[in-house]
């Protein structure tokens, strides 16, 4: 039994004539070519150092770098998020918590139903993998390339939501307002709006 | 007059300034040493190092320091405090003391006395610094044992076994120098290389001397007993605060001061390179300071340089090396060092001597093809599949050998 177990040598196994193919290695370096290292680090400090002096150069991101969030508007203002909590639902870090609430006419943050009342990402927790918007049915949830996040307190780190909010650009009002005029949230995602109508004003 | 007679009459004050001056030194030439060695790093990694306190980052190793002094002093419960607090004493105060038989300039004019920038010169100078460096020893092991915990005492084993270990190459690589100079005064010896520097004459007991150097201080590819991937920070794990930097200046200050011996030995010391012994007379005999300053950084470039490029070896490995390499190479260069010199100082013929030195180049030469042969006998053996010639050691055995046996045996097992 214990002899069964004993290791077979090569020869017996017969890997040696099992064909095979040759490779090519790397030859046997001798005392010169085990010195060739030294020449690669002295010959490196009269190279340009790769580095970016940091704070004062910032090199910018690649294009689809996953940075801080950003909660979109739709072009007359109007938040595009839902309060669906499908982002939470994605994330695997629990770093998103989101509370739903229901528009009226006289307090309408979105279009149609529901928008997002309190909308937090923890930023101490959130892992920047992206699920949270690949789960956005409205687009309303995206990544900004904005990477400088460190903080000196907890607290200051878990994000609310008018942290996250995209700012006003031309032509949006600020909600809550009422929708354009003869338009459905269909008519939102269609991209049918493009501006704010004089309408939706003072409201 | 000889250094010894010229020191010798230095007044109290004189040696109490010079005494000041080479402490001075040893704690500057850290910072710059600290700071040069990261920004030499960086650049071999081809980054800039510190360059952000101070012009060029000059004063980073300062605010290091100052930093590390504000920090909270810990002493583990479990540490034995005298021991403790002595260790990092022990250490520090020992590398600053192998400084003071270096000699740093020739014969100079101070404050309108006649002497040499050398602490003291003593018949014995480099008996000192060995005996000093040992003594240094205790500083590491005693942190190691006091700390109360597991990886400073493993870390504390390892170095000193390292520092001892390589301590016997060193003594033995400098007996070689003493036979040459028929002195162990450091003044004496870098008089003596006036006309030939040692590191040429003597070149295996320089190669040697700069392999045990680097063990000897703990630096890397020597740096087992620090590895941070396994130890922690080895011996001195447990410090902290201005514990932890006089450890910190200990291993700089010991870099420097192996690297002022090895200048002194084997470089001609504060002497001139070959061809600009013109310069020695420059400020007054001050500029000799200089090409003694160069010396000492070129050889701690050298010491950078070897961190930057070499991995750490295995312990094993390592002591291996000291222990079967270096000790019985030094040993074997000694006899024929002393057989040379020997043969020298009786005015033995030309012949006798080129026939002695060819016989050694046949018995090396010799040695190396029946070592080749025995190695290649080896190699041919392996692949022929006998691994009786291959040491025995308790391994696990190859994936495929499990697969092939124990598979099949089981398989068969369960069938009956």
């Amino acid at each position: 039994m214990s002899e069964n177990l004993e290791p077979l040598k090569p020869k017996d196994l017969g890997i040696n004539d099992v064909e095979f193919y040759e490779v090519e290695q790397t030859p046997a370096v001798g005392f010169l070519g085990s010195m060739k290292g030294f020449w690669v680090t002295f010959s490196t400090i009269f190279k340009k150092p790769l580095t970016v002096e940091y704070p004062e150069v910032k090199a910018p991101t690649e294009e689809r770098f996953h940075g801080r969030h950003q909660l979109n508007r739709h072009p007359d203002g109007l938040e595009k998020c839902i309060g669906c909590e499908l982002c939470a639902w994605a994330c695997p870090a629990d770093a998103i918590y989101v509370e739903g609430e229901t528009n009226t006419e006289e307090n309408r943050m979105s279009p149609g139903e529901r928008y997002g009342k309190v909308y937090q990402i923890n930023y101490l927790r959130c892992v920047f993998c992206g699920l949270c918007i690949e789960a956005c049915p409205t687009r309303a949830l995206t990544m900004t390339n904005e990477y400088e996040l460190a903080d000196d307190a907890r607290a200051k780190l878990i994000f609310e939501k008018q942290d996250l909010l995209a700012p006003l650009r031309q032509g949006m009002l600020m909600p809550p307002h009422p929708m354009y005029p003869d338009m459905t949230d269909t008519n939102y995602y269609n991209g049918d709006v493009k501006q704010a109508h004089p309408s939706q004003e003072g409201k | 007059m000889t250094t010894a007679q010229l020191i010798g009459a230095d007044p109290g004050w004189l040696i109490a300034v010079k005494a000041l001056i080479v402490f001075v030194l040893c704690v500057v030439l850290t910072l710059m040493s600290v700071w040069g060695e990261r920004r030499l790093v960086g650049r071999m990694q081809q980054r800039p190092g510190p360059n952000r306190v101070g012009p060029f980052g000059l004063i980073q190793a300062l605010a290091d320091g100052v930093k590390l002094a504000l920090k909270e002093d810990i002493i583990p419960t479990a540490a034995d405090k005298i021991v403790f607090v002595l260790a990092p004493i022990i250490s520090a105060t020992t590398c600053f003391m192998s400084f003071a038989v270096i000699p740093i300039t020739g014969e100079v004019t101070m404050f309108g006395h006649k002497t040499a920038m050398q602490l003291t010169d003593i018949p014995v100078g480099v008996l000192y610094i060995l005996a000093i460096a040992s003594v240094g020893v205790y500083g590491i092991v005693l942190a190691g044992w006091s700390s109360g915990s597991t990886y400073p005492l493993l870390g504390g084993l390892r170095s000193s076994a390292q520092v001892i270990s390589y301590e016997i190459a060193m003594g033995l690589s400098l007996v070689a120098v003493f036979i040459y100079s028929g002195s162990m005064s450091t003044s004496d010896i870098v008089a003596a290389q006036s006309s030939w520097w040692y590191a040429v004459v003597l070149f295996p007991s320089f190669a040697i001397y700069v392999i045990s150097m680097v063990g000897e201080t703990n630096r890397a590819p020597f740096d087992l007993a620090e590895a941070e991937g396994e130890l922690v920070g080895g011996f001195h794990t447990e410090y902290s605060s201005l514990k932890f930097a006089l450890f910190f200046l200990a291993e700089y200050v010991n870099i420097i001061a192996v690297s002022a011996l090895a200048t002194t030995l084997f470089l001609g010391g504060y002497k001139a390179p070959p061809g600009l012994g013109f310069t020695e007379s420059w400020l007054g005999g001050w500029f000799t300071a200089i090409w003694f300053f160069l010396k000492v950084l070129s050889f701690f470039f050298v010491f950078v340089w070897l961190r930057g490029t070499l991995p750490r070896l295995r312990y094993d490995q390592f002591m291996q090396f000291g222990w079967k390499v270096l000790i019985p190479v030094s040993i074997l260069w000694i006899l024929v060092v002393a057989t040379l010199r020997l043969l020298s100082l009786q005015n033995a013929s030309k012949a006798v001597v080129i026939a002695f030195a060819s016989s050694i180049v046949f018995i090396i030469m010799a040695v190396n093809i029946g070592f080749e042969s025995a190695n290649k006998k080896k190699a041919q053996a392996v692949a022929d599949g006998d691994n009786k010639s291959l040491p025995k050691f308790a391994v696990p055995s190859l994936p495929m050998e499990v697969s092939t046996i124990n598979v099949s045996q089981k398989v068969g097992d369960n069938r009956e």
